[in-house]
């Protein structure tokens, strides 16, 4: 199957976005150390601002750290080495966080080995992260048919998975892996996840249409 | 009734002792980074290690709804092999991250002297990251050993009241308590202290920076056995609030001295979708 470069439709946040949101809930001292922190890595120095990339879930919150750490790599315009490095050596949080700053920082696809990382852990947090615009634009078919089906499996919603309706559609190969999917849980008396017919029927579309008599249930 | 284990080894547990621990009222727990059993042979080997405290085990703690830090360190008994030293010059990236609470466990195992220079480098360490220290008390030769622990503190540029001495008892307790450290006792099944014992401990001595952990690893050892002191306090006439003081308070006052404890659980299913980047808003 050849798929279009699919814009992933996922939500690709831009620093705007994102300083504005953070503008309004952090509290006053965590906003005081957010701004040092971008100015540090505006300046990009040296790798003092990787520090703060650290340690943002303590001065802002873990609720917040997130969406902090996306704008220090953003202000820091982070090349792909960097991304690399911080993502290697950093905690599930940092890396989480790399994944969602890769659509806006790196155009091509050198950073998709930190997405095949994060793949093939079982932590679904990262399995979510993973998935974003990025994975949609740059994954190669085999590996985005696999991390679908293992968002199924680990239970993140395919609501998580950027671009699915323009990658999944018409997938022959997906339709077949989910279908076969849902033979074994049925086999097992297990139920179907309500998410794997919402995907089967994206991908079997063109199929059923070129095949008319090719889909058995 | 909140409980917190302020020292058990969740790498070495089960998911049914999450679900047991989460039902019997524990909701946070640390996990010092200690001796595998295995020995292991190389720095790499540690880091694996350490990323896992990071990543793997704060994850499977939060589907049970328990808040997971960790304290990282080279242990005393590593200290003697050469081969692992070298991951001394790895821990300061390590120690910035957001759970790490404290330095520990560190500490003497054999009292030789690379566990001296392992233990004074890492006081050195926790002073300069503003971490507590988790210091454990040897096995063998627990007196000389804590005689020997609290004067590698004392010569440390880390405050005393930033050192939790772990693994006390009844020979132990009042040296310690005298010398204004933090006070852990851990309870175990078959050695160490029990729950009896812990309870006349407190009774003797007061809860005032007493800490109870299960210490509950591979070996022999009960991953619910604060809540079993717990349960034997408020038998033998201690308060609900005496409870909560040993068993959540205390612990929290204690690796809250990092600035870094943050009890609140975020379910792994509110990180799932993209848009969780601006959670929190609402
Ligand atoms: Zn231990």
């Amino acid at each position: 199957m050849t798929h279009s470069p699919a814009t992933g439709t996922g939500p690709e946040f831009t620093p705007d976005v994102l300083r504005d949101h953070l503008d309004s809930h952090l509290h006053p001292a965590a906003r005081a150390w957010l701004r040092q922190a971008l100015d540090e890595a505006t300046a990009n120095s040296g790798s003092g601002w990787e520090l703060r990339v650290a340690e943002a879930g303590r001065r802002c919150g873990s609720r917040h750290a997130d969406a902090a750490r996306v704008l220090i790599l953003y202000a820091a315009h982070a090349d792909p080495a960097t991304l690399a490095r911080l993502y290697h050596q950093g905690s599930a949080a940092e890396r989480r966080a790399v994944l969602c700053a890769l659509p806006h920082l790196v155009p091509g696809p050198d950073a998709i080995p930190l997405v095949e990382d994060a793949l093939r852990t079982n932590d679904t947090r990262l399995l979510a992260a993973a998935l974003g615009p990025y994975a949609a634009r740059h994954l190669d078919a085999h590996s985005w048919r696999h991390a679908v089906l293992k968002c199924l499996f680990t239970g993140v919603p395919v609501d998580a998975v950027a671009g699915l309706a323009a990658r999944g559609r018409g997938d022959a190969e997906l339709a077949r892996m989910l279908a076969d999917y849902a033979a074994e849980r049925t086999a097992a008396d297990r139920p179907v996840p309500a998410d794997l017919y919402r995907v089967l029927d994206l991908a079997a579309e063109d199929f059923e249409a070129d095949h008319p008599h090719g889909k058995e249930s | 009734m909140r409980l917190f284990d302020p020292h058990i080894h969740m790498t070495s547990r089960t998911t049914d002792d999450y679900e047991a621990m989460r039902a019997a009222g524990i909701r946070a727990v640390v996990e010092p980074s200690f001796w595998l059993g295995q020995p292991r042979t190389s720095p790499a080997s540690f880091l694996d290690y350490f990323d896992s405290l990071l990543g793997w085990e704060p994850f499977r703690a939060a589907q049970h709804d328990i808040a997971h830090h960790c304290t990282l360190a080279l242990n005393p008994k590593e200290a003697n092999d050469p081969r692992c030293v070298p991951v001394l010059d790895e821990l300061p990236r390590y120690l910035v991250k957001d759970q790490v609470v404290a330095v520990g466990e560190i500490g003497y195992d054999s009292m030789t002297s690379a566990e001296d220079t392992a233990l004074a480098a890492q006081l050195q360490l926790a002073a300069d990251h503003g971490l507590p220290a988790l210091v454990h008390t040897p096995h063998r030769d627990k007196l000389a050993g804590l005689r020997r622990t609290l004067d590698a503190v004392r010569e440390s540029a880390l405050p005393m009241d930033r050192v939790l001495v772990d693994h006390l008892n009844e020979t132990t307790v009042k040296e310690a308590k005298d010398s204004g450290c933090w006070l852990g006792f851990s309870v175990y099944p078959v050695t160490k202290m029990d729950e009896r014992r812990m309870v006349a401990i407190l009774r003797a001595y007061g809860p005032e920076k007493v800490l109870v952990n299960s210490a509950a690893d591979w070996g022999r050892s009960d991953p619910l056995k604060t809540r079993r002191v717990a349960d034997l306090m408020l038998a033998e006439g201690f308060t609900e609030d005496d409870v909560d003081r040993v068993l959540w308070r205390n612990p929290v006052a204690f690796y809250g001295l990092s600035g870094r404890l943050d009890l609140e659980v975020t379910p792994p299913e509110a990180t799932h979708e993209g848009n969780s980047l601006l959670r929190g808003g609402e």
